[in-house]
């Protein structure tokens, strides 16, 4: 869907999404990257199960929501990347403790 | 808790201003109020200055000046301002609640804590008004904001087959950003209603005496070269298996499905009004704007004593009207809090020649893009409430078994009371129940919005800190 321009020169930062390594740039939010990725990072609804990716991009629809660092129902496309962070897309509702 | 949750948080816990939102309106207070000797907070959502209309300001990968076009670089200055200026500046902070004590609760990095002030402006901009077709919560749809913050934030530009649909200044600037950086569009679906154009005719020597005019003229020249536009599109759906595949429409009376992987949605924005509302800030129904406004003075003074709204918050008006009005508001409160520091300031005349400047065209706008029923008021399946996943048909059969307004709404279905708390459903429960009841908006009314106005967990809100009296409150004997 996305594609990046060439002229970005940021450096680079590895996440992890769902274990595998996926390659972010600096400055990039979670969304952001996620959709860069090309890869299948749609989530499941808490309610029907039905996919959805980010809508708004700034912090108003959750659609985005996804658990980062163990921390589920964050919003993607307020948090920035950061090297190591662990992303998982978020299958359904928010787990008890996490 | 990992690191990537902690950021710098407030240093004191009373302010004389607290400004909320880092988008022109709030940088423009922040400047002003900080730089008169004023103790000033910013606190924004996002990870740098700029808000929405001047989004990664100061981190865009985007590099040449004029590929996001002048109007973006024109905060650089003010951001510069306000790092200049001694106001303390806190981003990747979620305000969650603020009351009429001037107590705002601020959630940064996991932690929540609570800041007073002595006068709050706030500045918390606009949202995309609703696009509720059928199939927009499918993936591949998006807003058209949704790919400029990913152009501007992240230098990432629509690749697949492309297509923008809807009307408003910020489709034909976002079409001709993707245009200049490489980006792909098939095709711009226009919904502007023909008789617009009539009805906006006695507003336009307003209009071609105002900056928008050239500008505009400029940017659709330029993307109608070359991107196919179809004009008078009256239906729009979105359809797919879990995801877009396609987006059928009727133009001239003839419907037309092409295959599309990306759908980009827009008419128009509209006051982002959760916050102040929750505030208990009045607010009335704007029938040019179609969306809710606070009752503001000519300083943007709201009902509640000590609260300010600037920017787009205070009605749609635009990134230099915001600035504008975050002047004023700021000159307000420092007039306020230090008289004699207003010595040094702009005039207030000044201020207000120079919003009433900026104000001008816009009504030519606010006609001409009027967004038309079908596209705000939906029927049958298609979704209403994205959190809650409730449909048109669902809230009309609600209203036949007795639902009077949103609020009632809320126990029959649920609407507005998933995370986005309204933003996404909310002037479309107000229409579609007003259309159903025969009512205007006005009289059906809106959610009534309570803090916290964004999600926070029960343990950040267990682990605030409390006084003596907090625990008082509550401690039996």
């Amino acid at each position: 869907m996305f594609k990046r321009i060439d002229q970005d020169n940021r450096p680079r930062v590895q996440i992890l999404v769902d274990g595998a390594a996926l390659e972010a740039r600096q400055g990039d939010t979670v969304s952001s990257a996620l959709l860069a990725s090309g890869r299948d990072v749609r989530r499941a609804t808490a309610v029907s199960g039905a996919p959805r990716l980010p809508y708004c991009m700034m912090g108003v629809c959750f659609d985005c929501l996804v658990t980062i660092d163990g921390v589920g129902n964050r919003q993607g496309c307020l948090v920035p990347v950061a090297d190591g962070m662990q992303i998982e897309i978020q299958k359904g509702k928010r787990e008890i403790g996490r | 808790m990992t690191t990537s949750l902690v950021t710098t948080t407030p240093g004191r816990d009373t302010y004389d201003v607290v400004v909320i939102g880092a988008g022109p309106a709030g940088l423009a207070a922040t400047a002003m109020a900080a730089g008169a000797g004023l103790s000033t907070l910013l606190v924004d959502e996002n990870a740098g200055p700029g808000g929405q209309v001047w989004r990664a300001i100061a981190s865009t990968p985007v590099k040449a000046p004029e590929q996001l076009g002048a109007d973006y670089w024109a905060g650089a200055d003010l951001v510069a301002e306000v790092q200049a200026s001694g106001a303390e500046i806190v981003h990747r902070a979620t305000v969650w609640s603020l009351d009429r004590q001037l107590e705002i609760g601020v959630s940064v990095g996991g932690m929540s804590s609570f800041i007073k002030a002595r006068r709050v402006i706030l500045a918390t901009g606009a949202l995309e008004r609703p696009f509720p077709i059928p199939g927009w919560t499918l993936p591949g749809v998006m807003t058209a904001g949704a790919a400029q913050t990913m152009l501007k934030s992240s230098g990432l530009v629509p690749d697949g087959r492309t297509v923008i649909a809807g009307q408003g200044p910020l489709l034909w600037l976002l079409a001709a950003q993707i245009l200049r950086l490489g980006g792909r569009i098939d095709r711009i679906l226009d919904t502007t209603e023909r008789r617009n154009y009539l009805a906006a005719l006695p507003h336009v020597l307003d209009f071609v005496t105002s900056p928008y005019f050239a500008k505009g003229l400029a940017m659709m020249r330029e993307v109608k070269a070359r991107v196919p536009v179809t004009t008078g599109v009256s239906e729009l759906a979105a359809a797919g298996e879990g995801q877009l595949a396609s987006v059928s429409y009727v133009a001239g009376g003839r419907r037309e499905t092409i295959p599309v992987d990306l759908l980009l949605l827009h008419q128009g924005v509209v006051p982002n009004v959760n916050l102040a509302m929750a505030a208990g800030i009045e607010h009335r129904w704007d029938d040019r704007q179609l969306c809710w406004s606070p009752l503001l003075d000519a300083d943007g003074n709201t009902s509640v004593a000590g609260i300010a709204i600037a920017g787009d918050g205070a009605g749609i008006g635009g990134a230099t009207v915001a600035v504008a009005r975050g002047r004023i508001a700021a000159r307000a409160a420092i007039e306020a809090l230090a008289p004699a520091a207003t010595a040094k300031l702009a005039a207030e005349n000044v201020l207000r020649t120079a919003l009433a400047q900026a104000e001008r065209g816009r009504s030519f706008l606010d006609v001409l893009f009027r967004p038309a029923p079908q596209f705000r008021i939906p029927s049958g399946d298609t979704i209403v409430c994205r959190c809650e996943e409730v449909s048109a048909k669902d809230i009309l059969d609600a209203v036949a078994i007795g639902a009077t307004g949103p609020n009632q709404l809320k126990a029959y279905r649920r609407t507005g009371m998933g995370p986005c708390q309204g933003r996404l459903c909310g002037l479309t429960v107000t229409q579609l129940m007003a259309q159903a009841r025969g009512k205007s908006p006005q009289d059906i009314g809106y959610y009534r919005l309570r803090a916290p106005v964004k999600p926070i967990t029960l343990a950040e809100l267990a682990a605030m800190p409390q006084t003596e009296a907090d625990v008082k409150a509550v401690v039996r004997g």
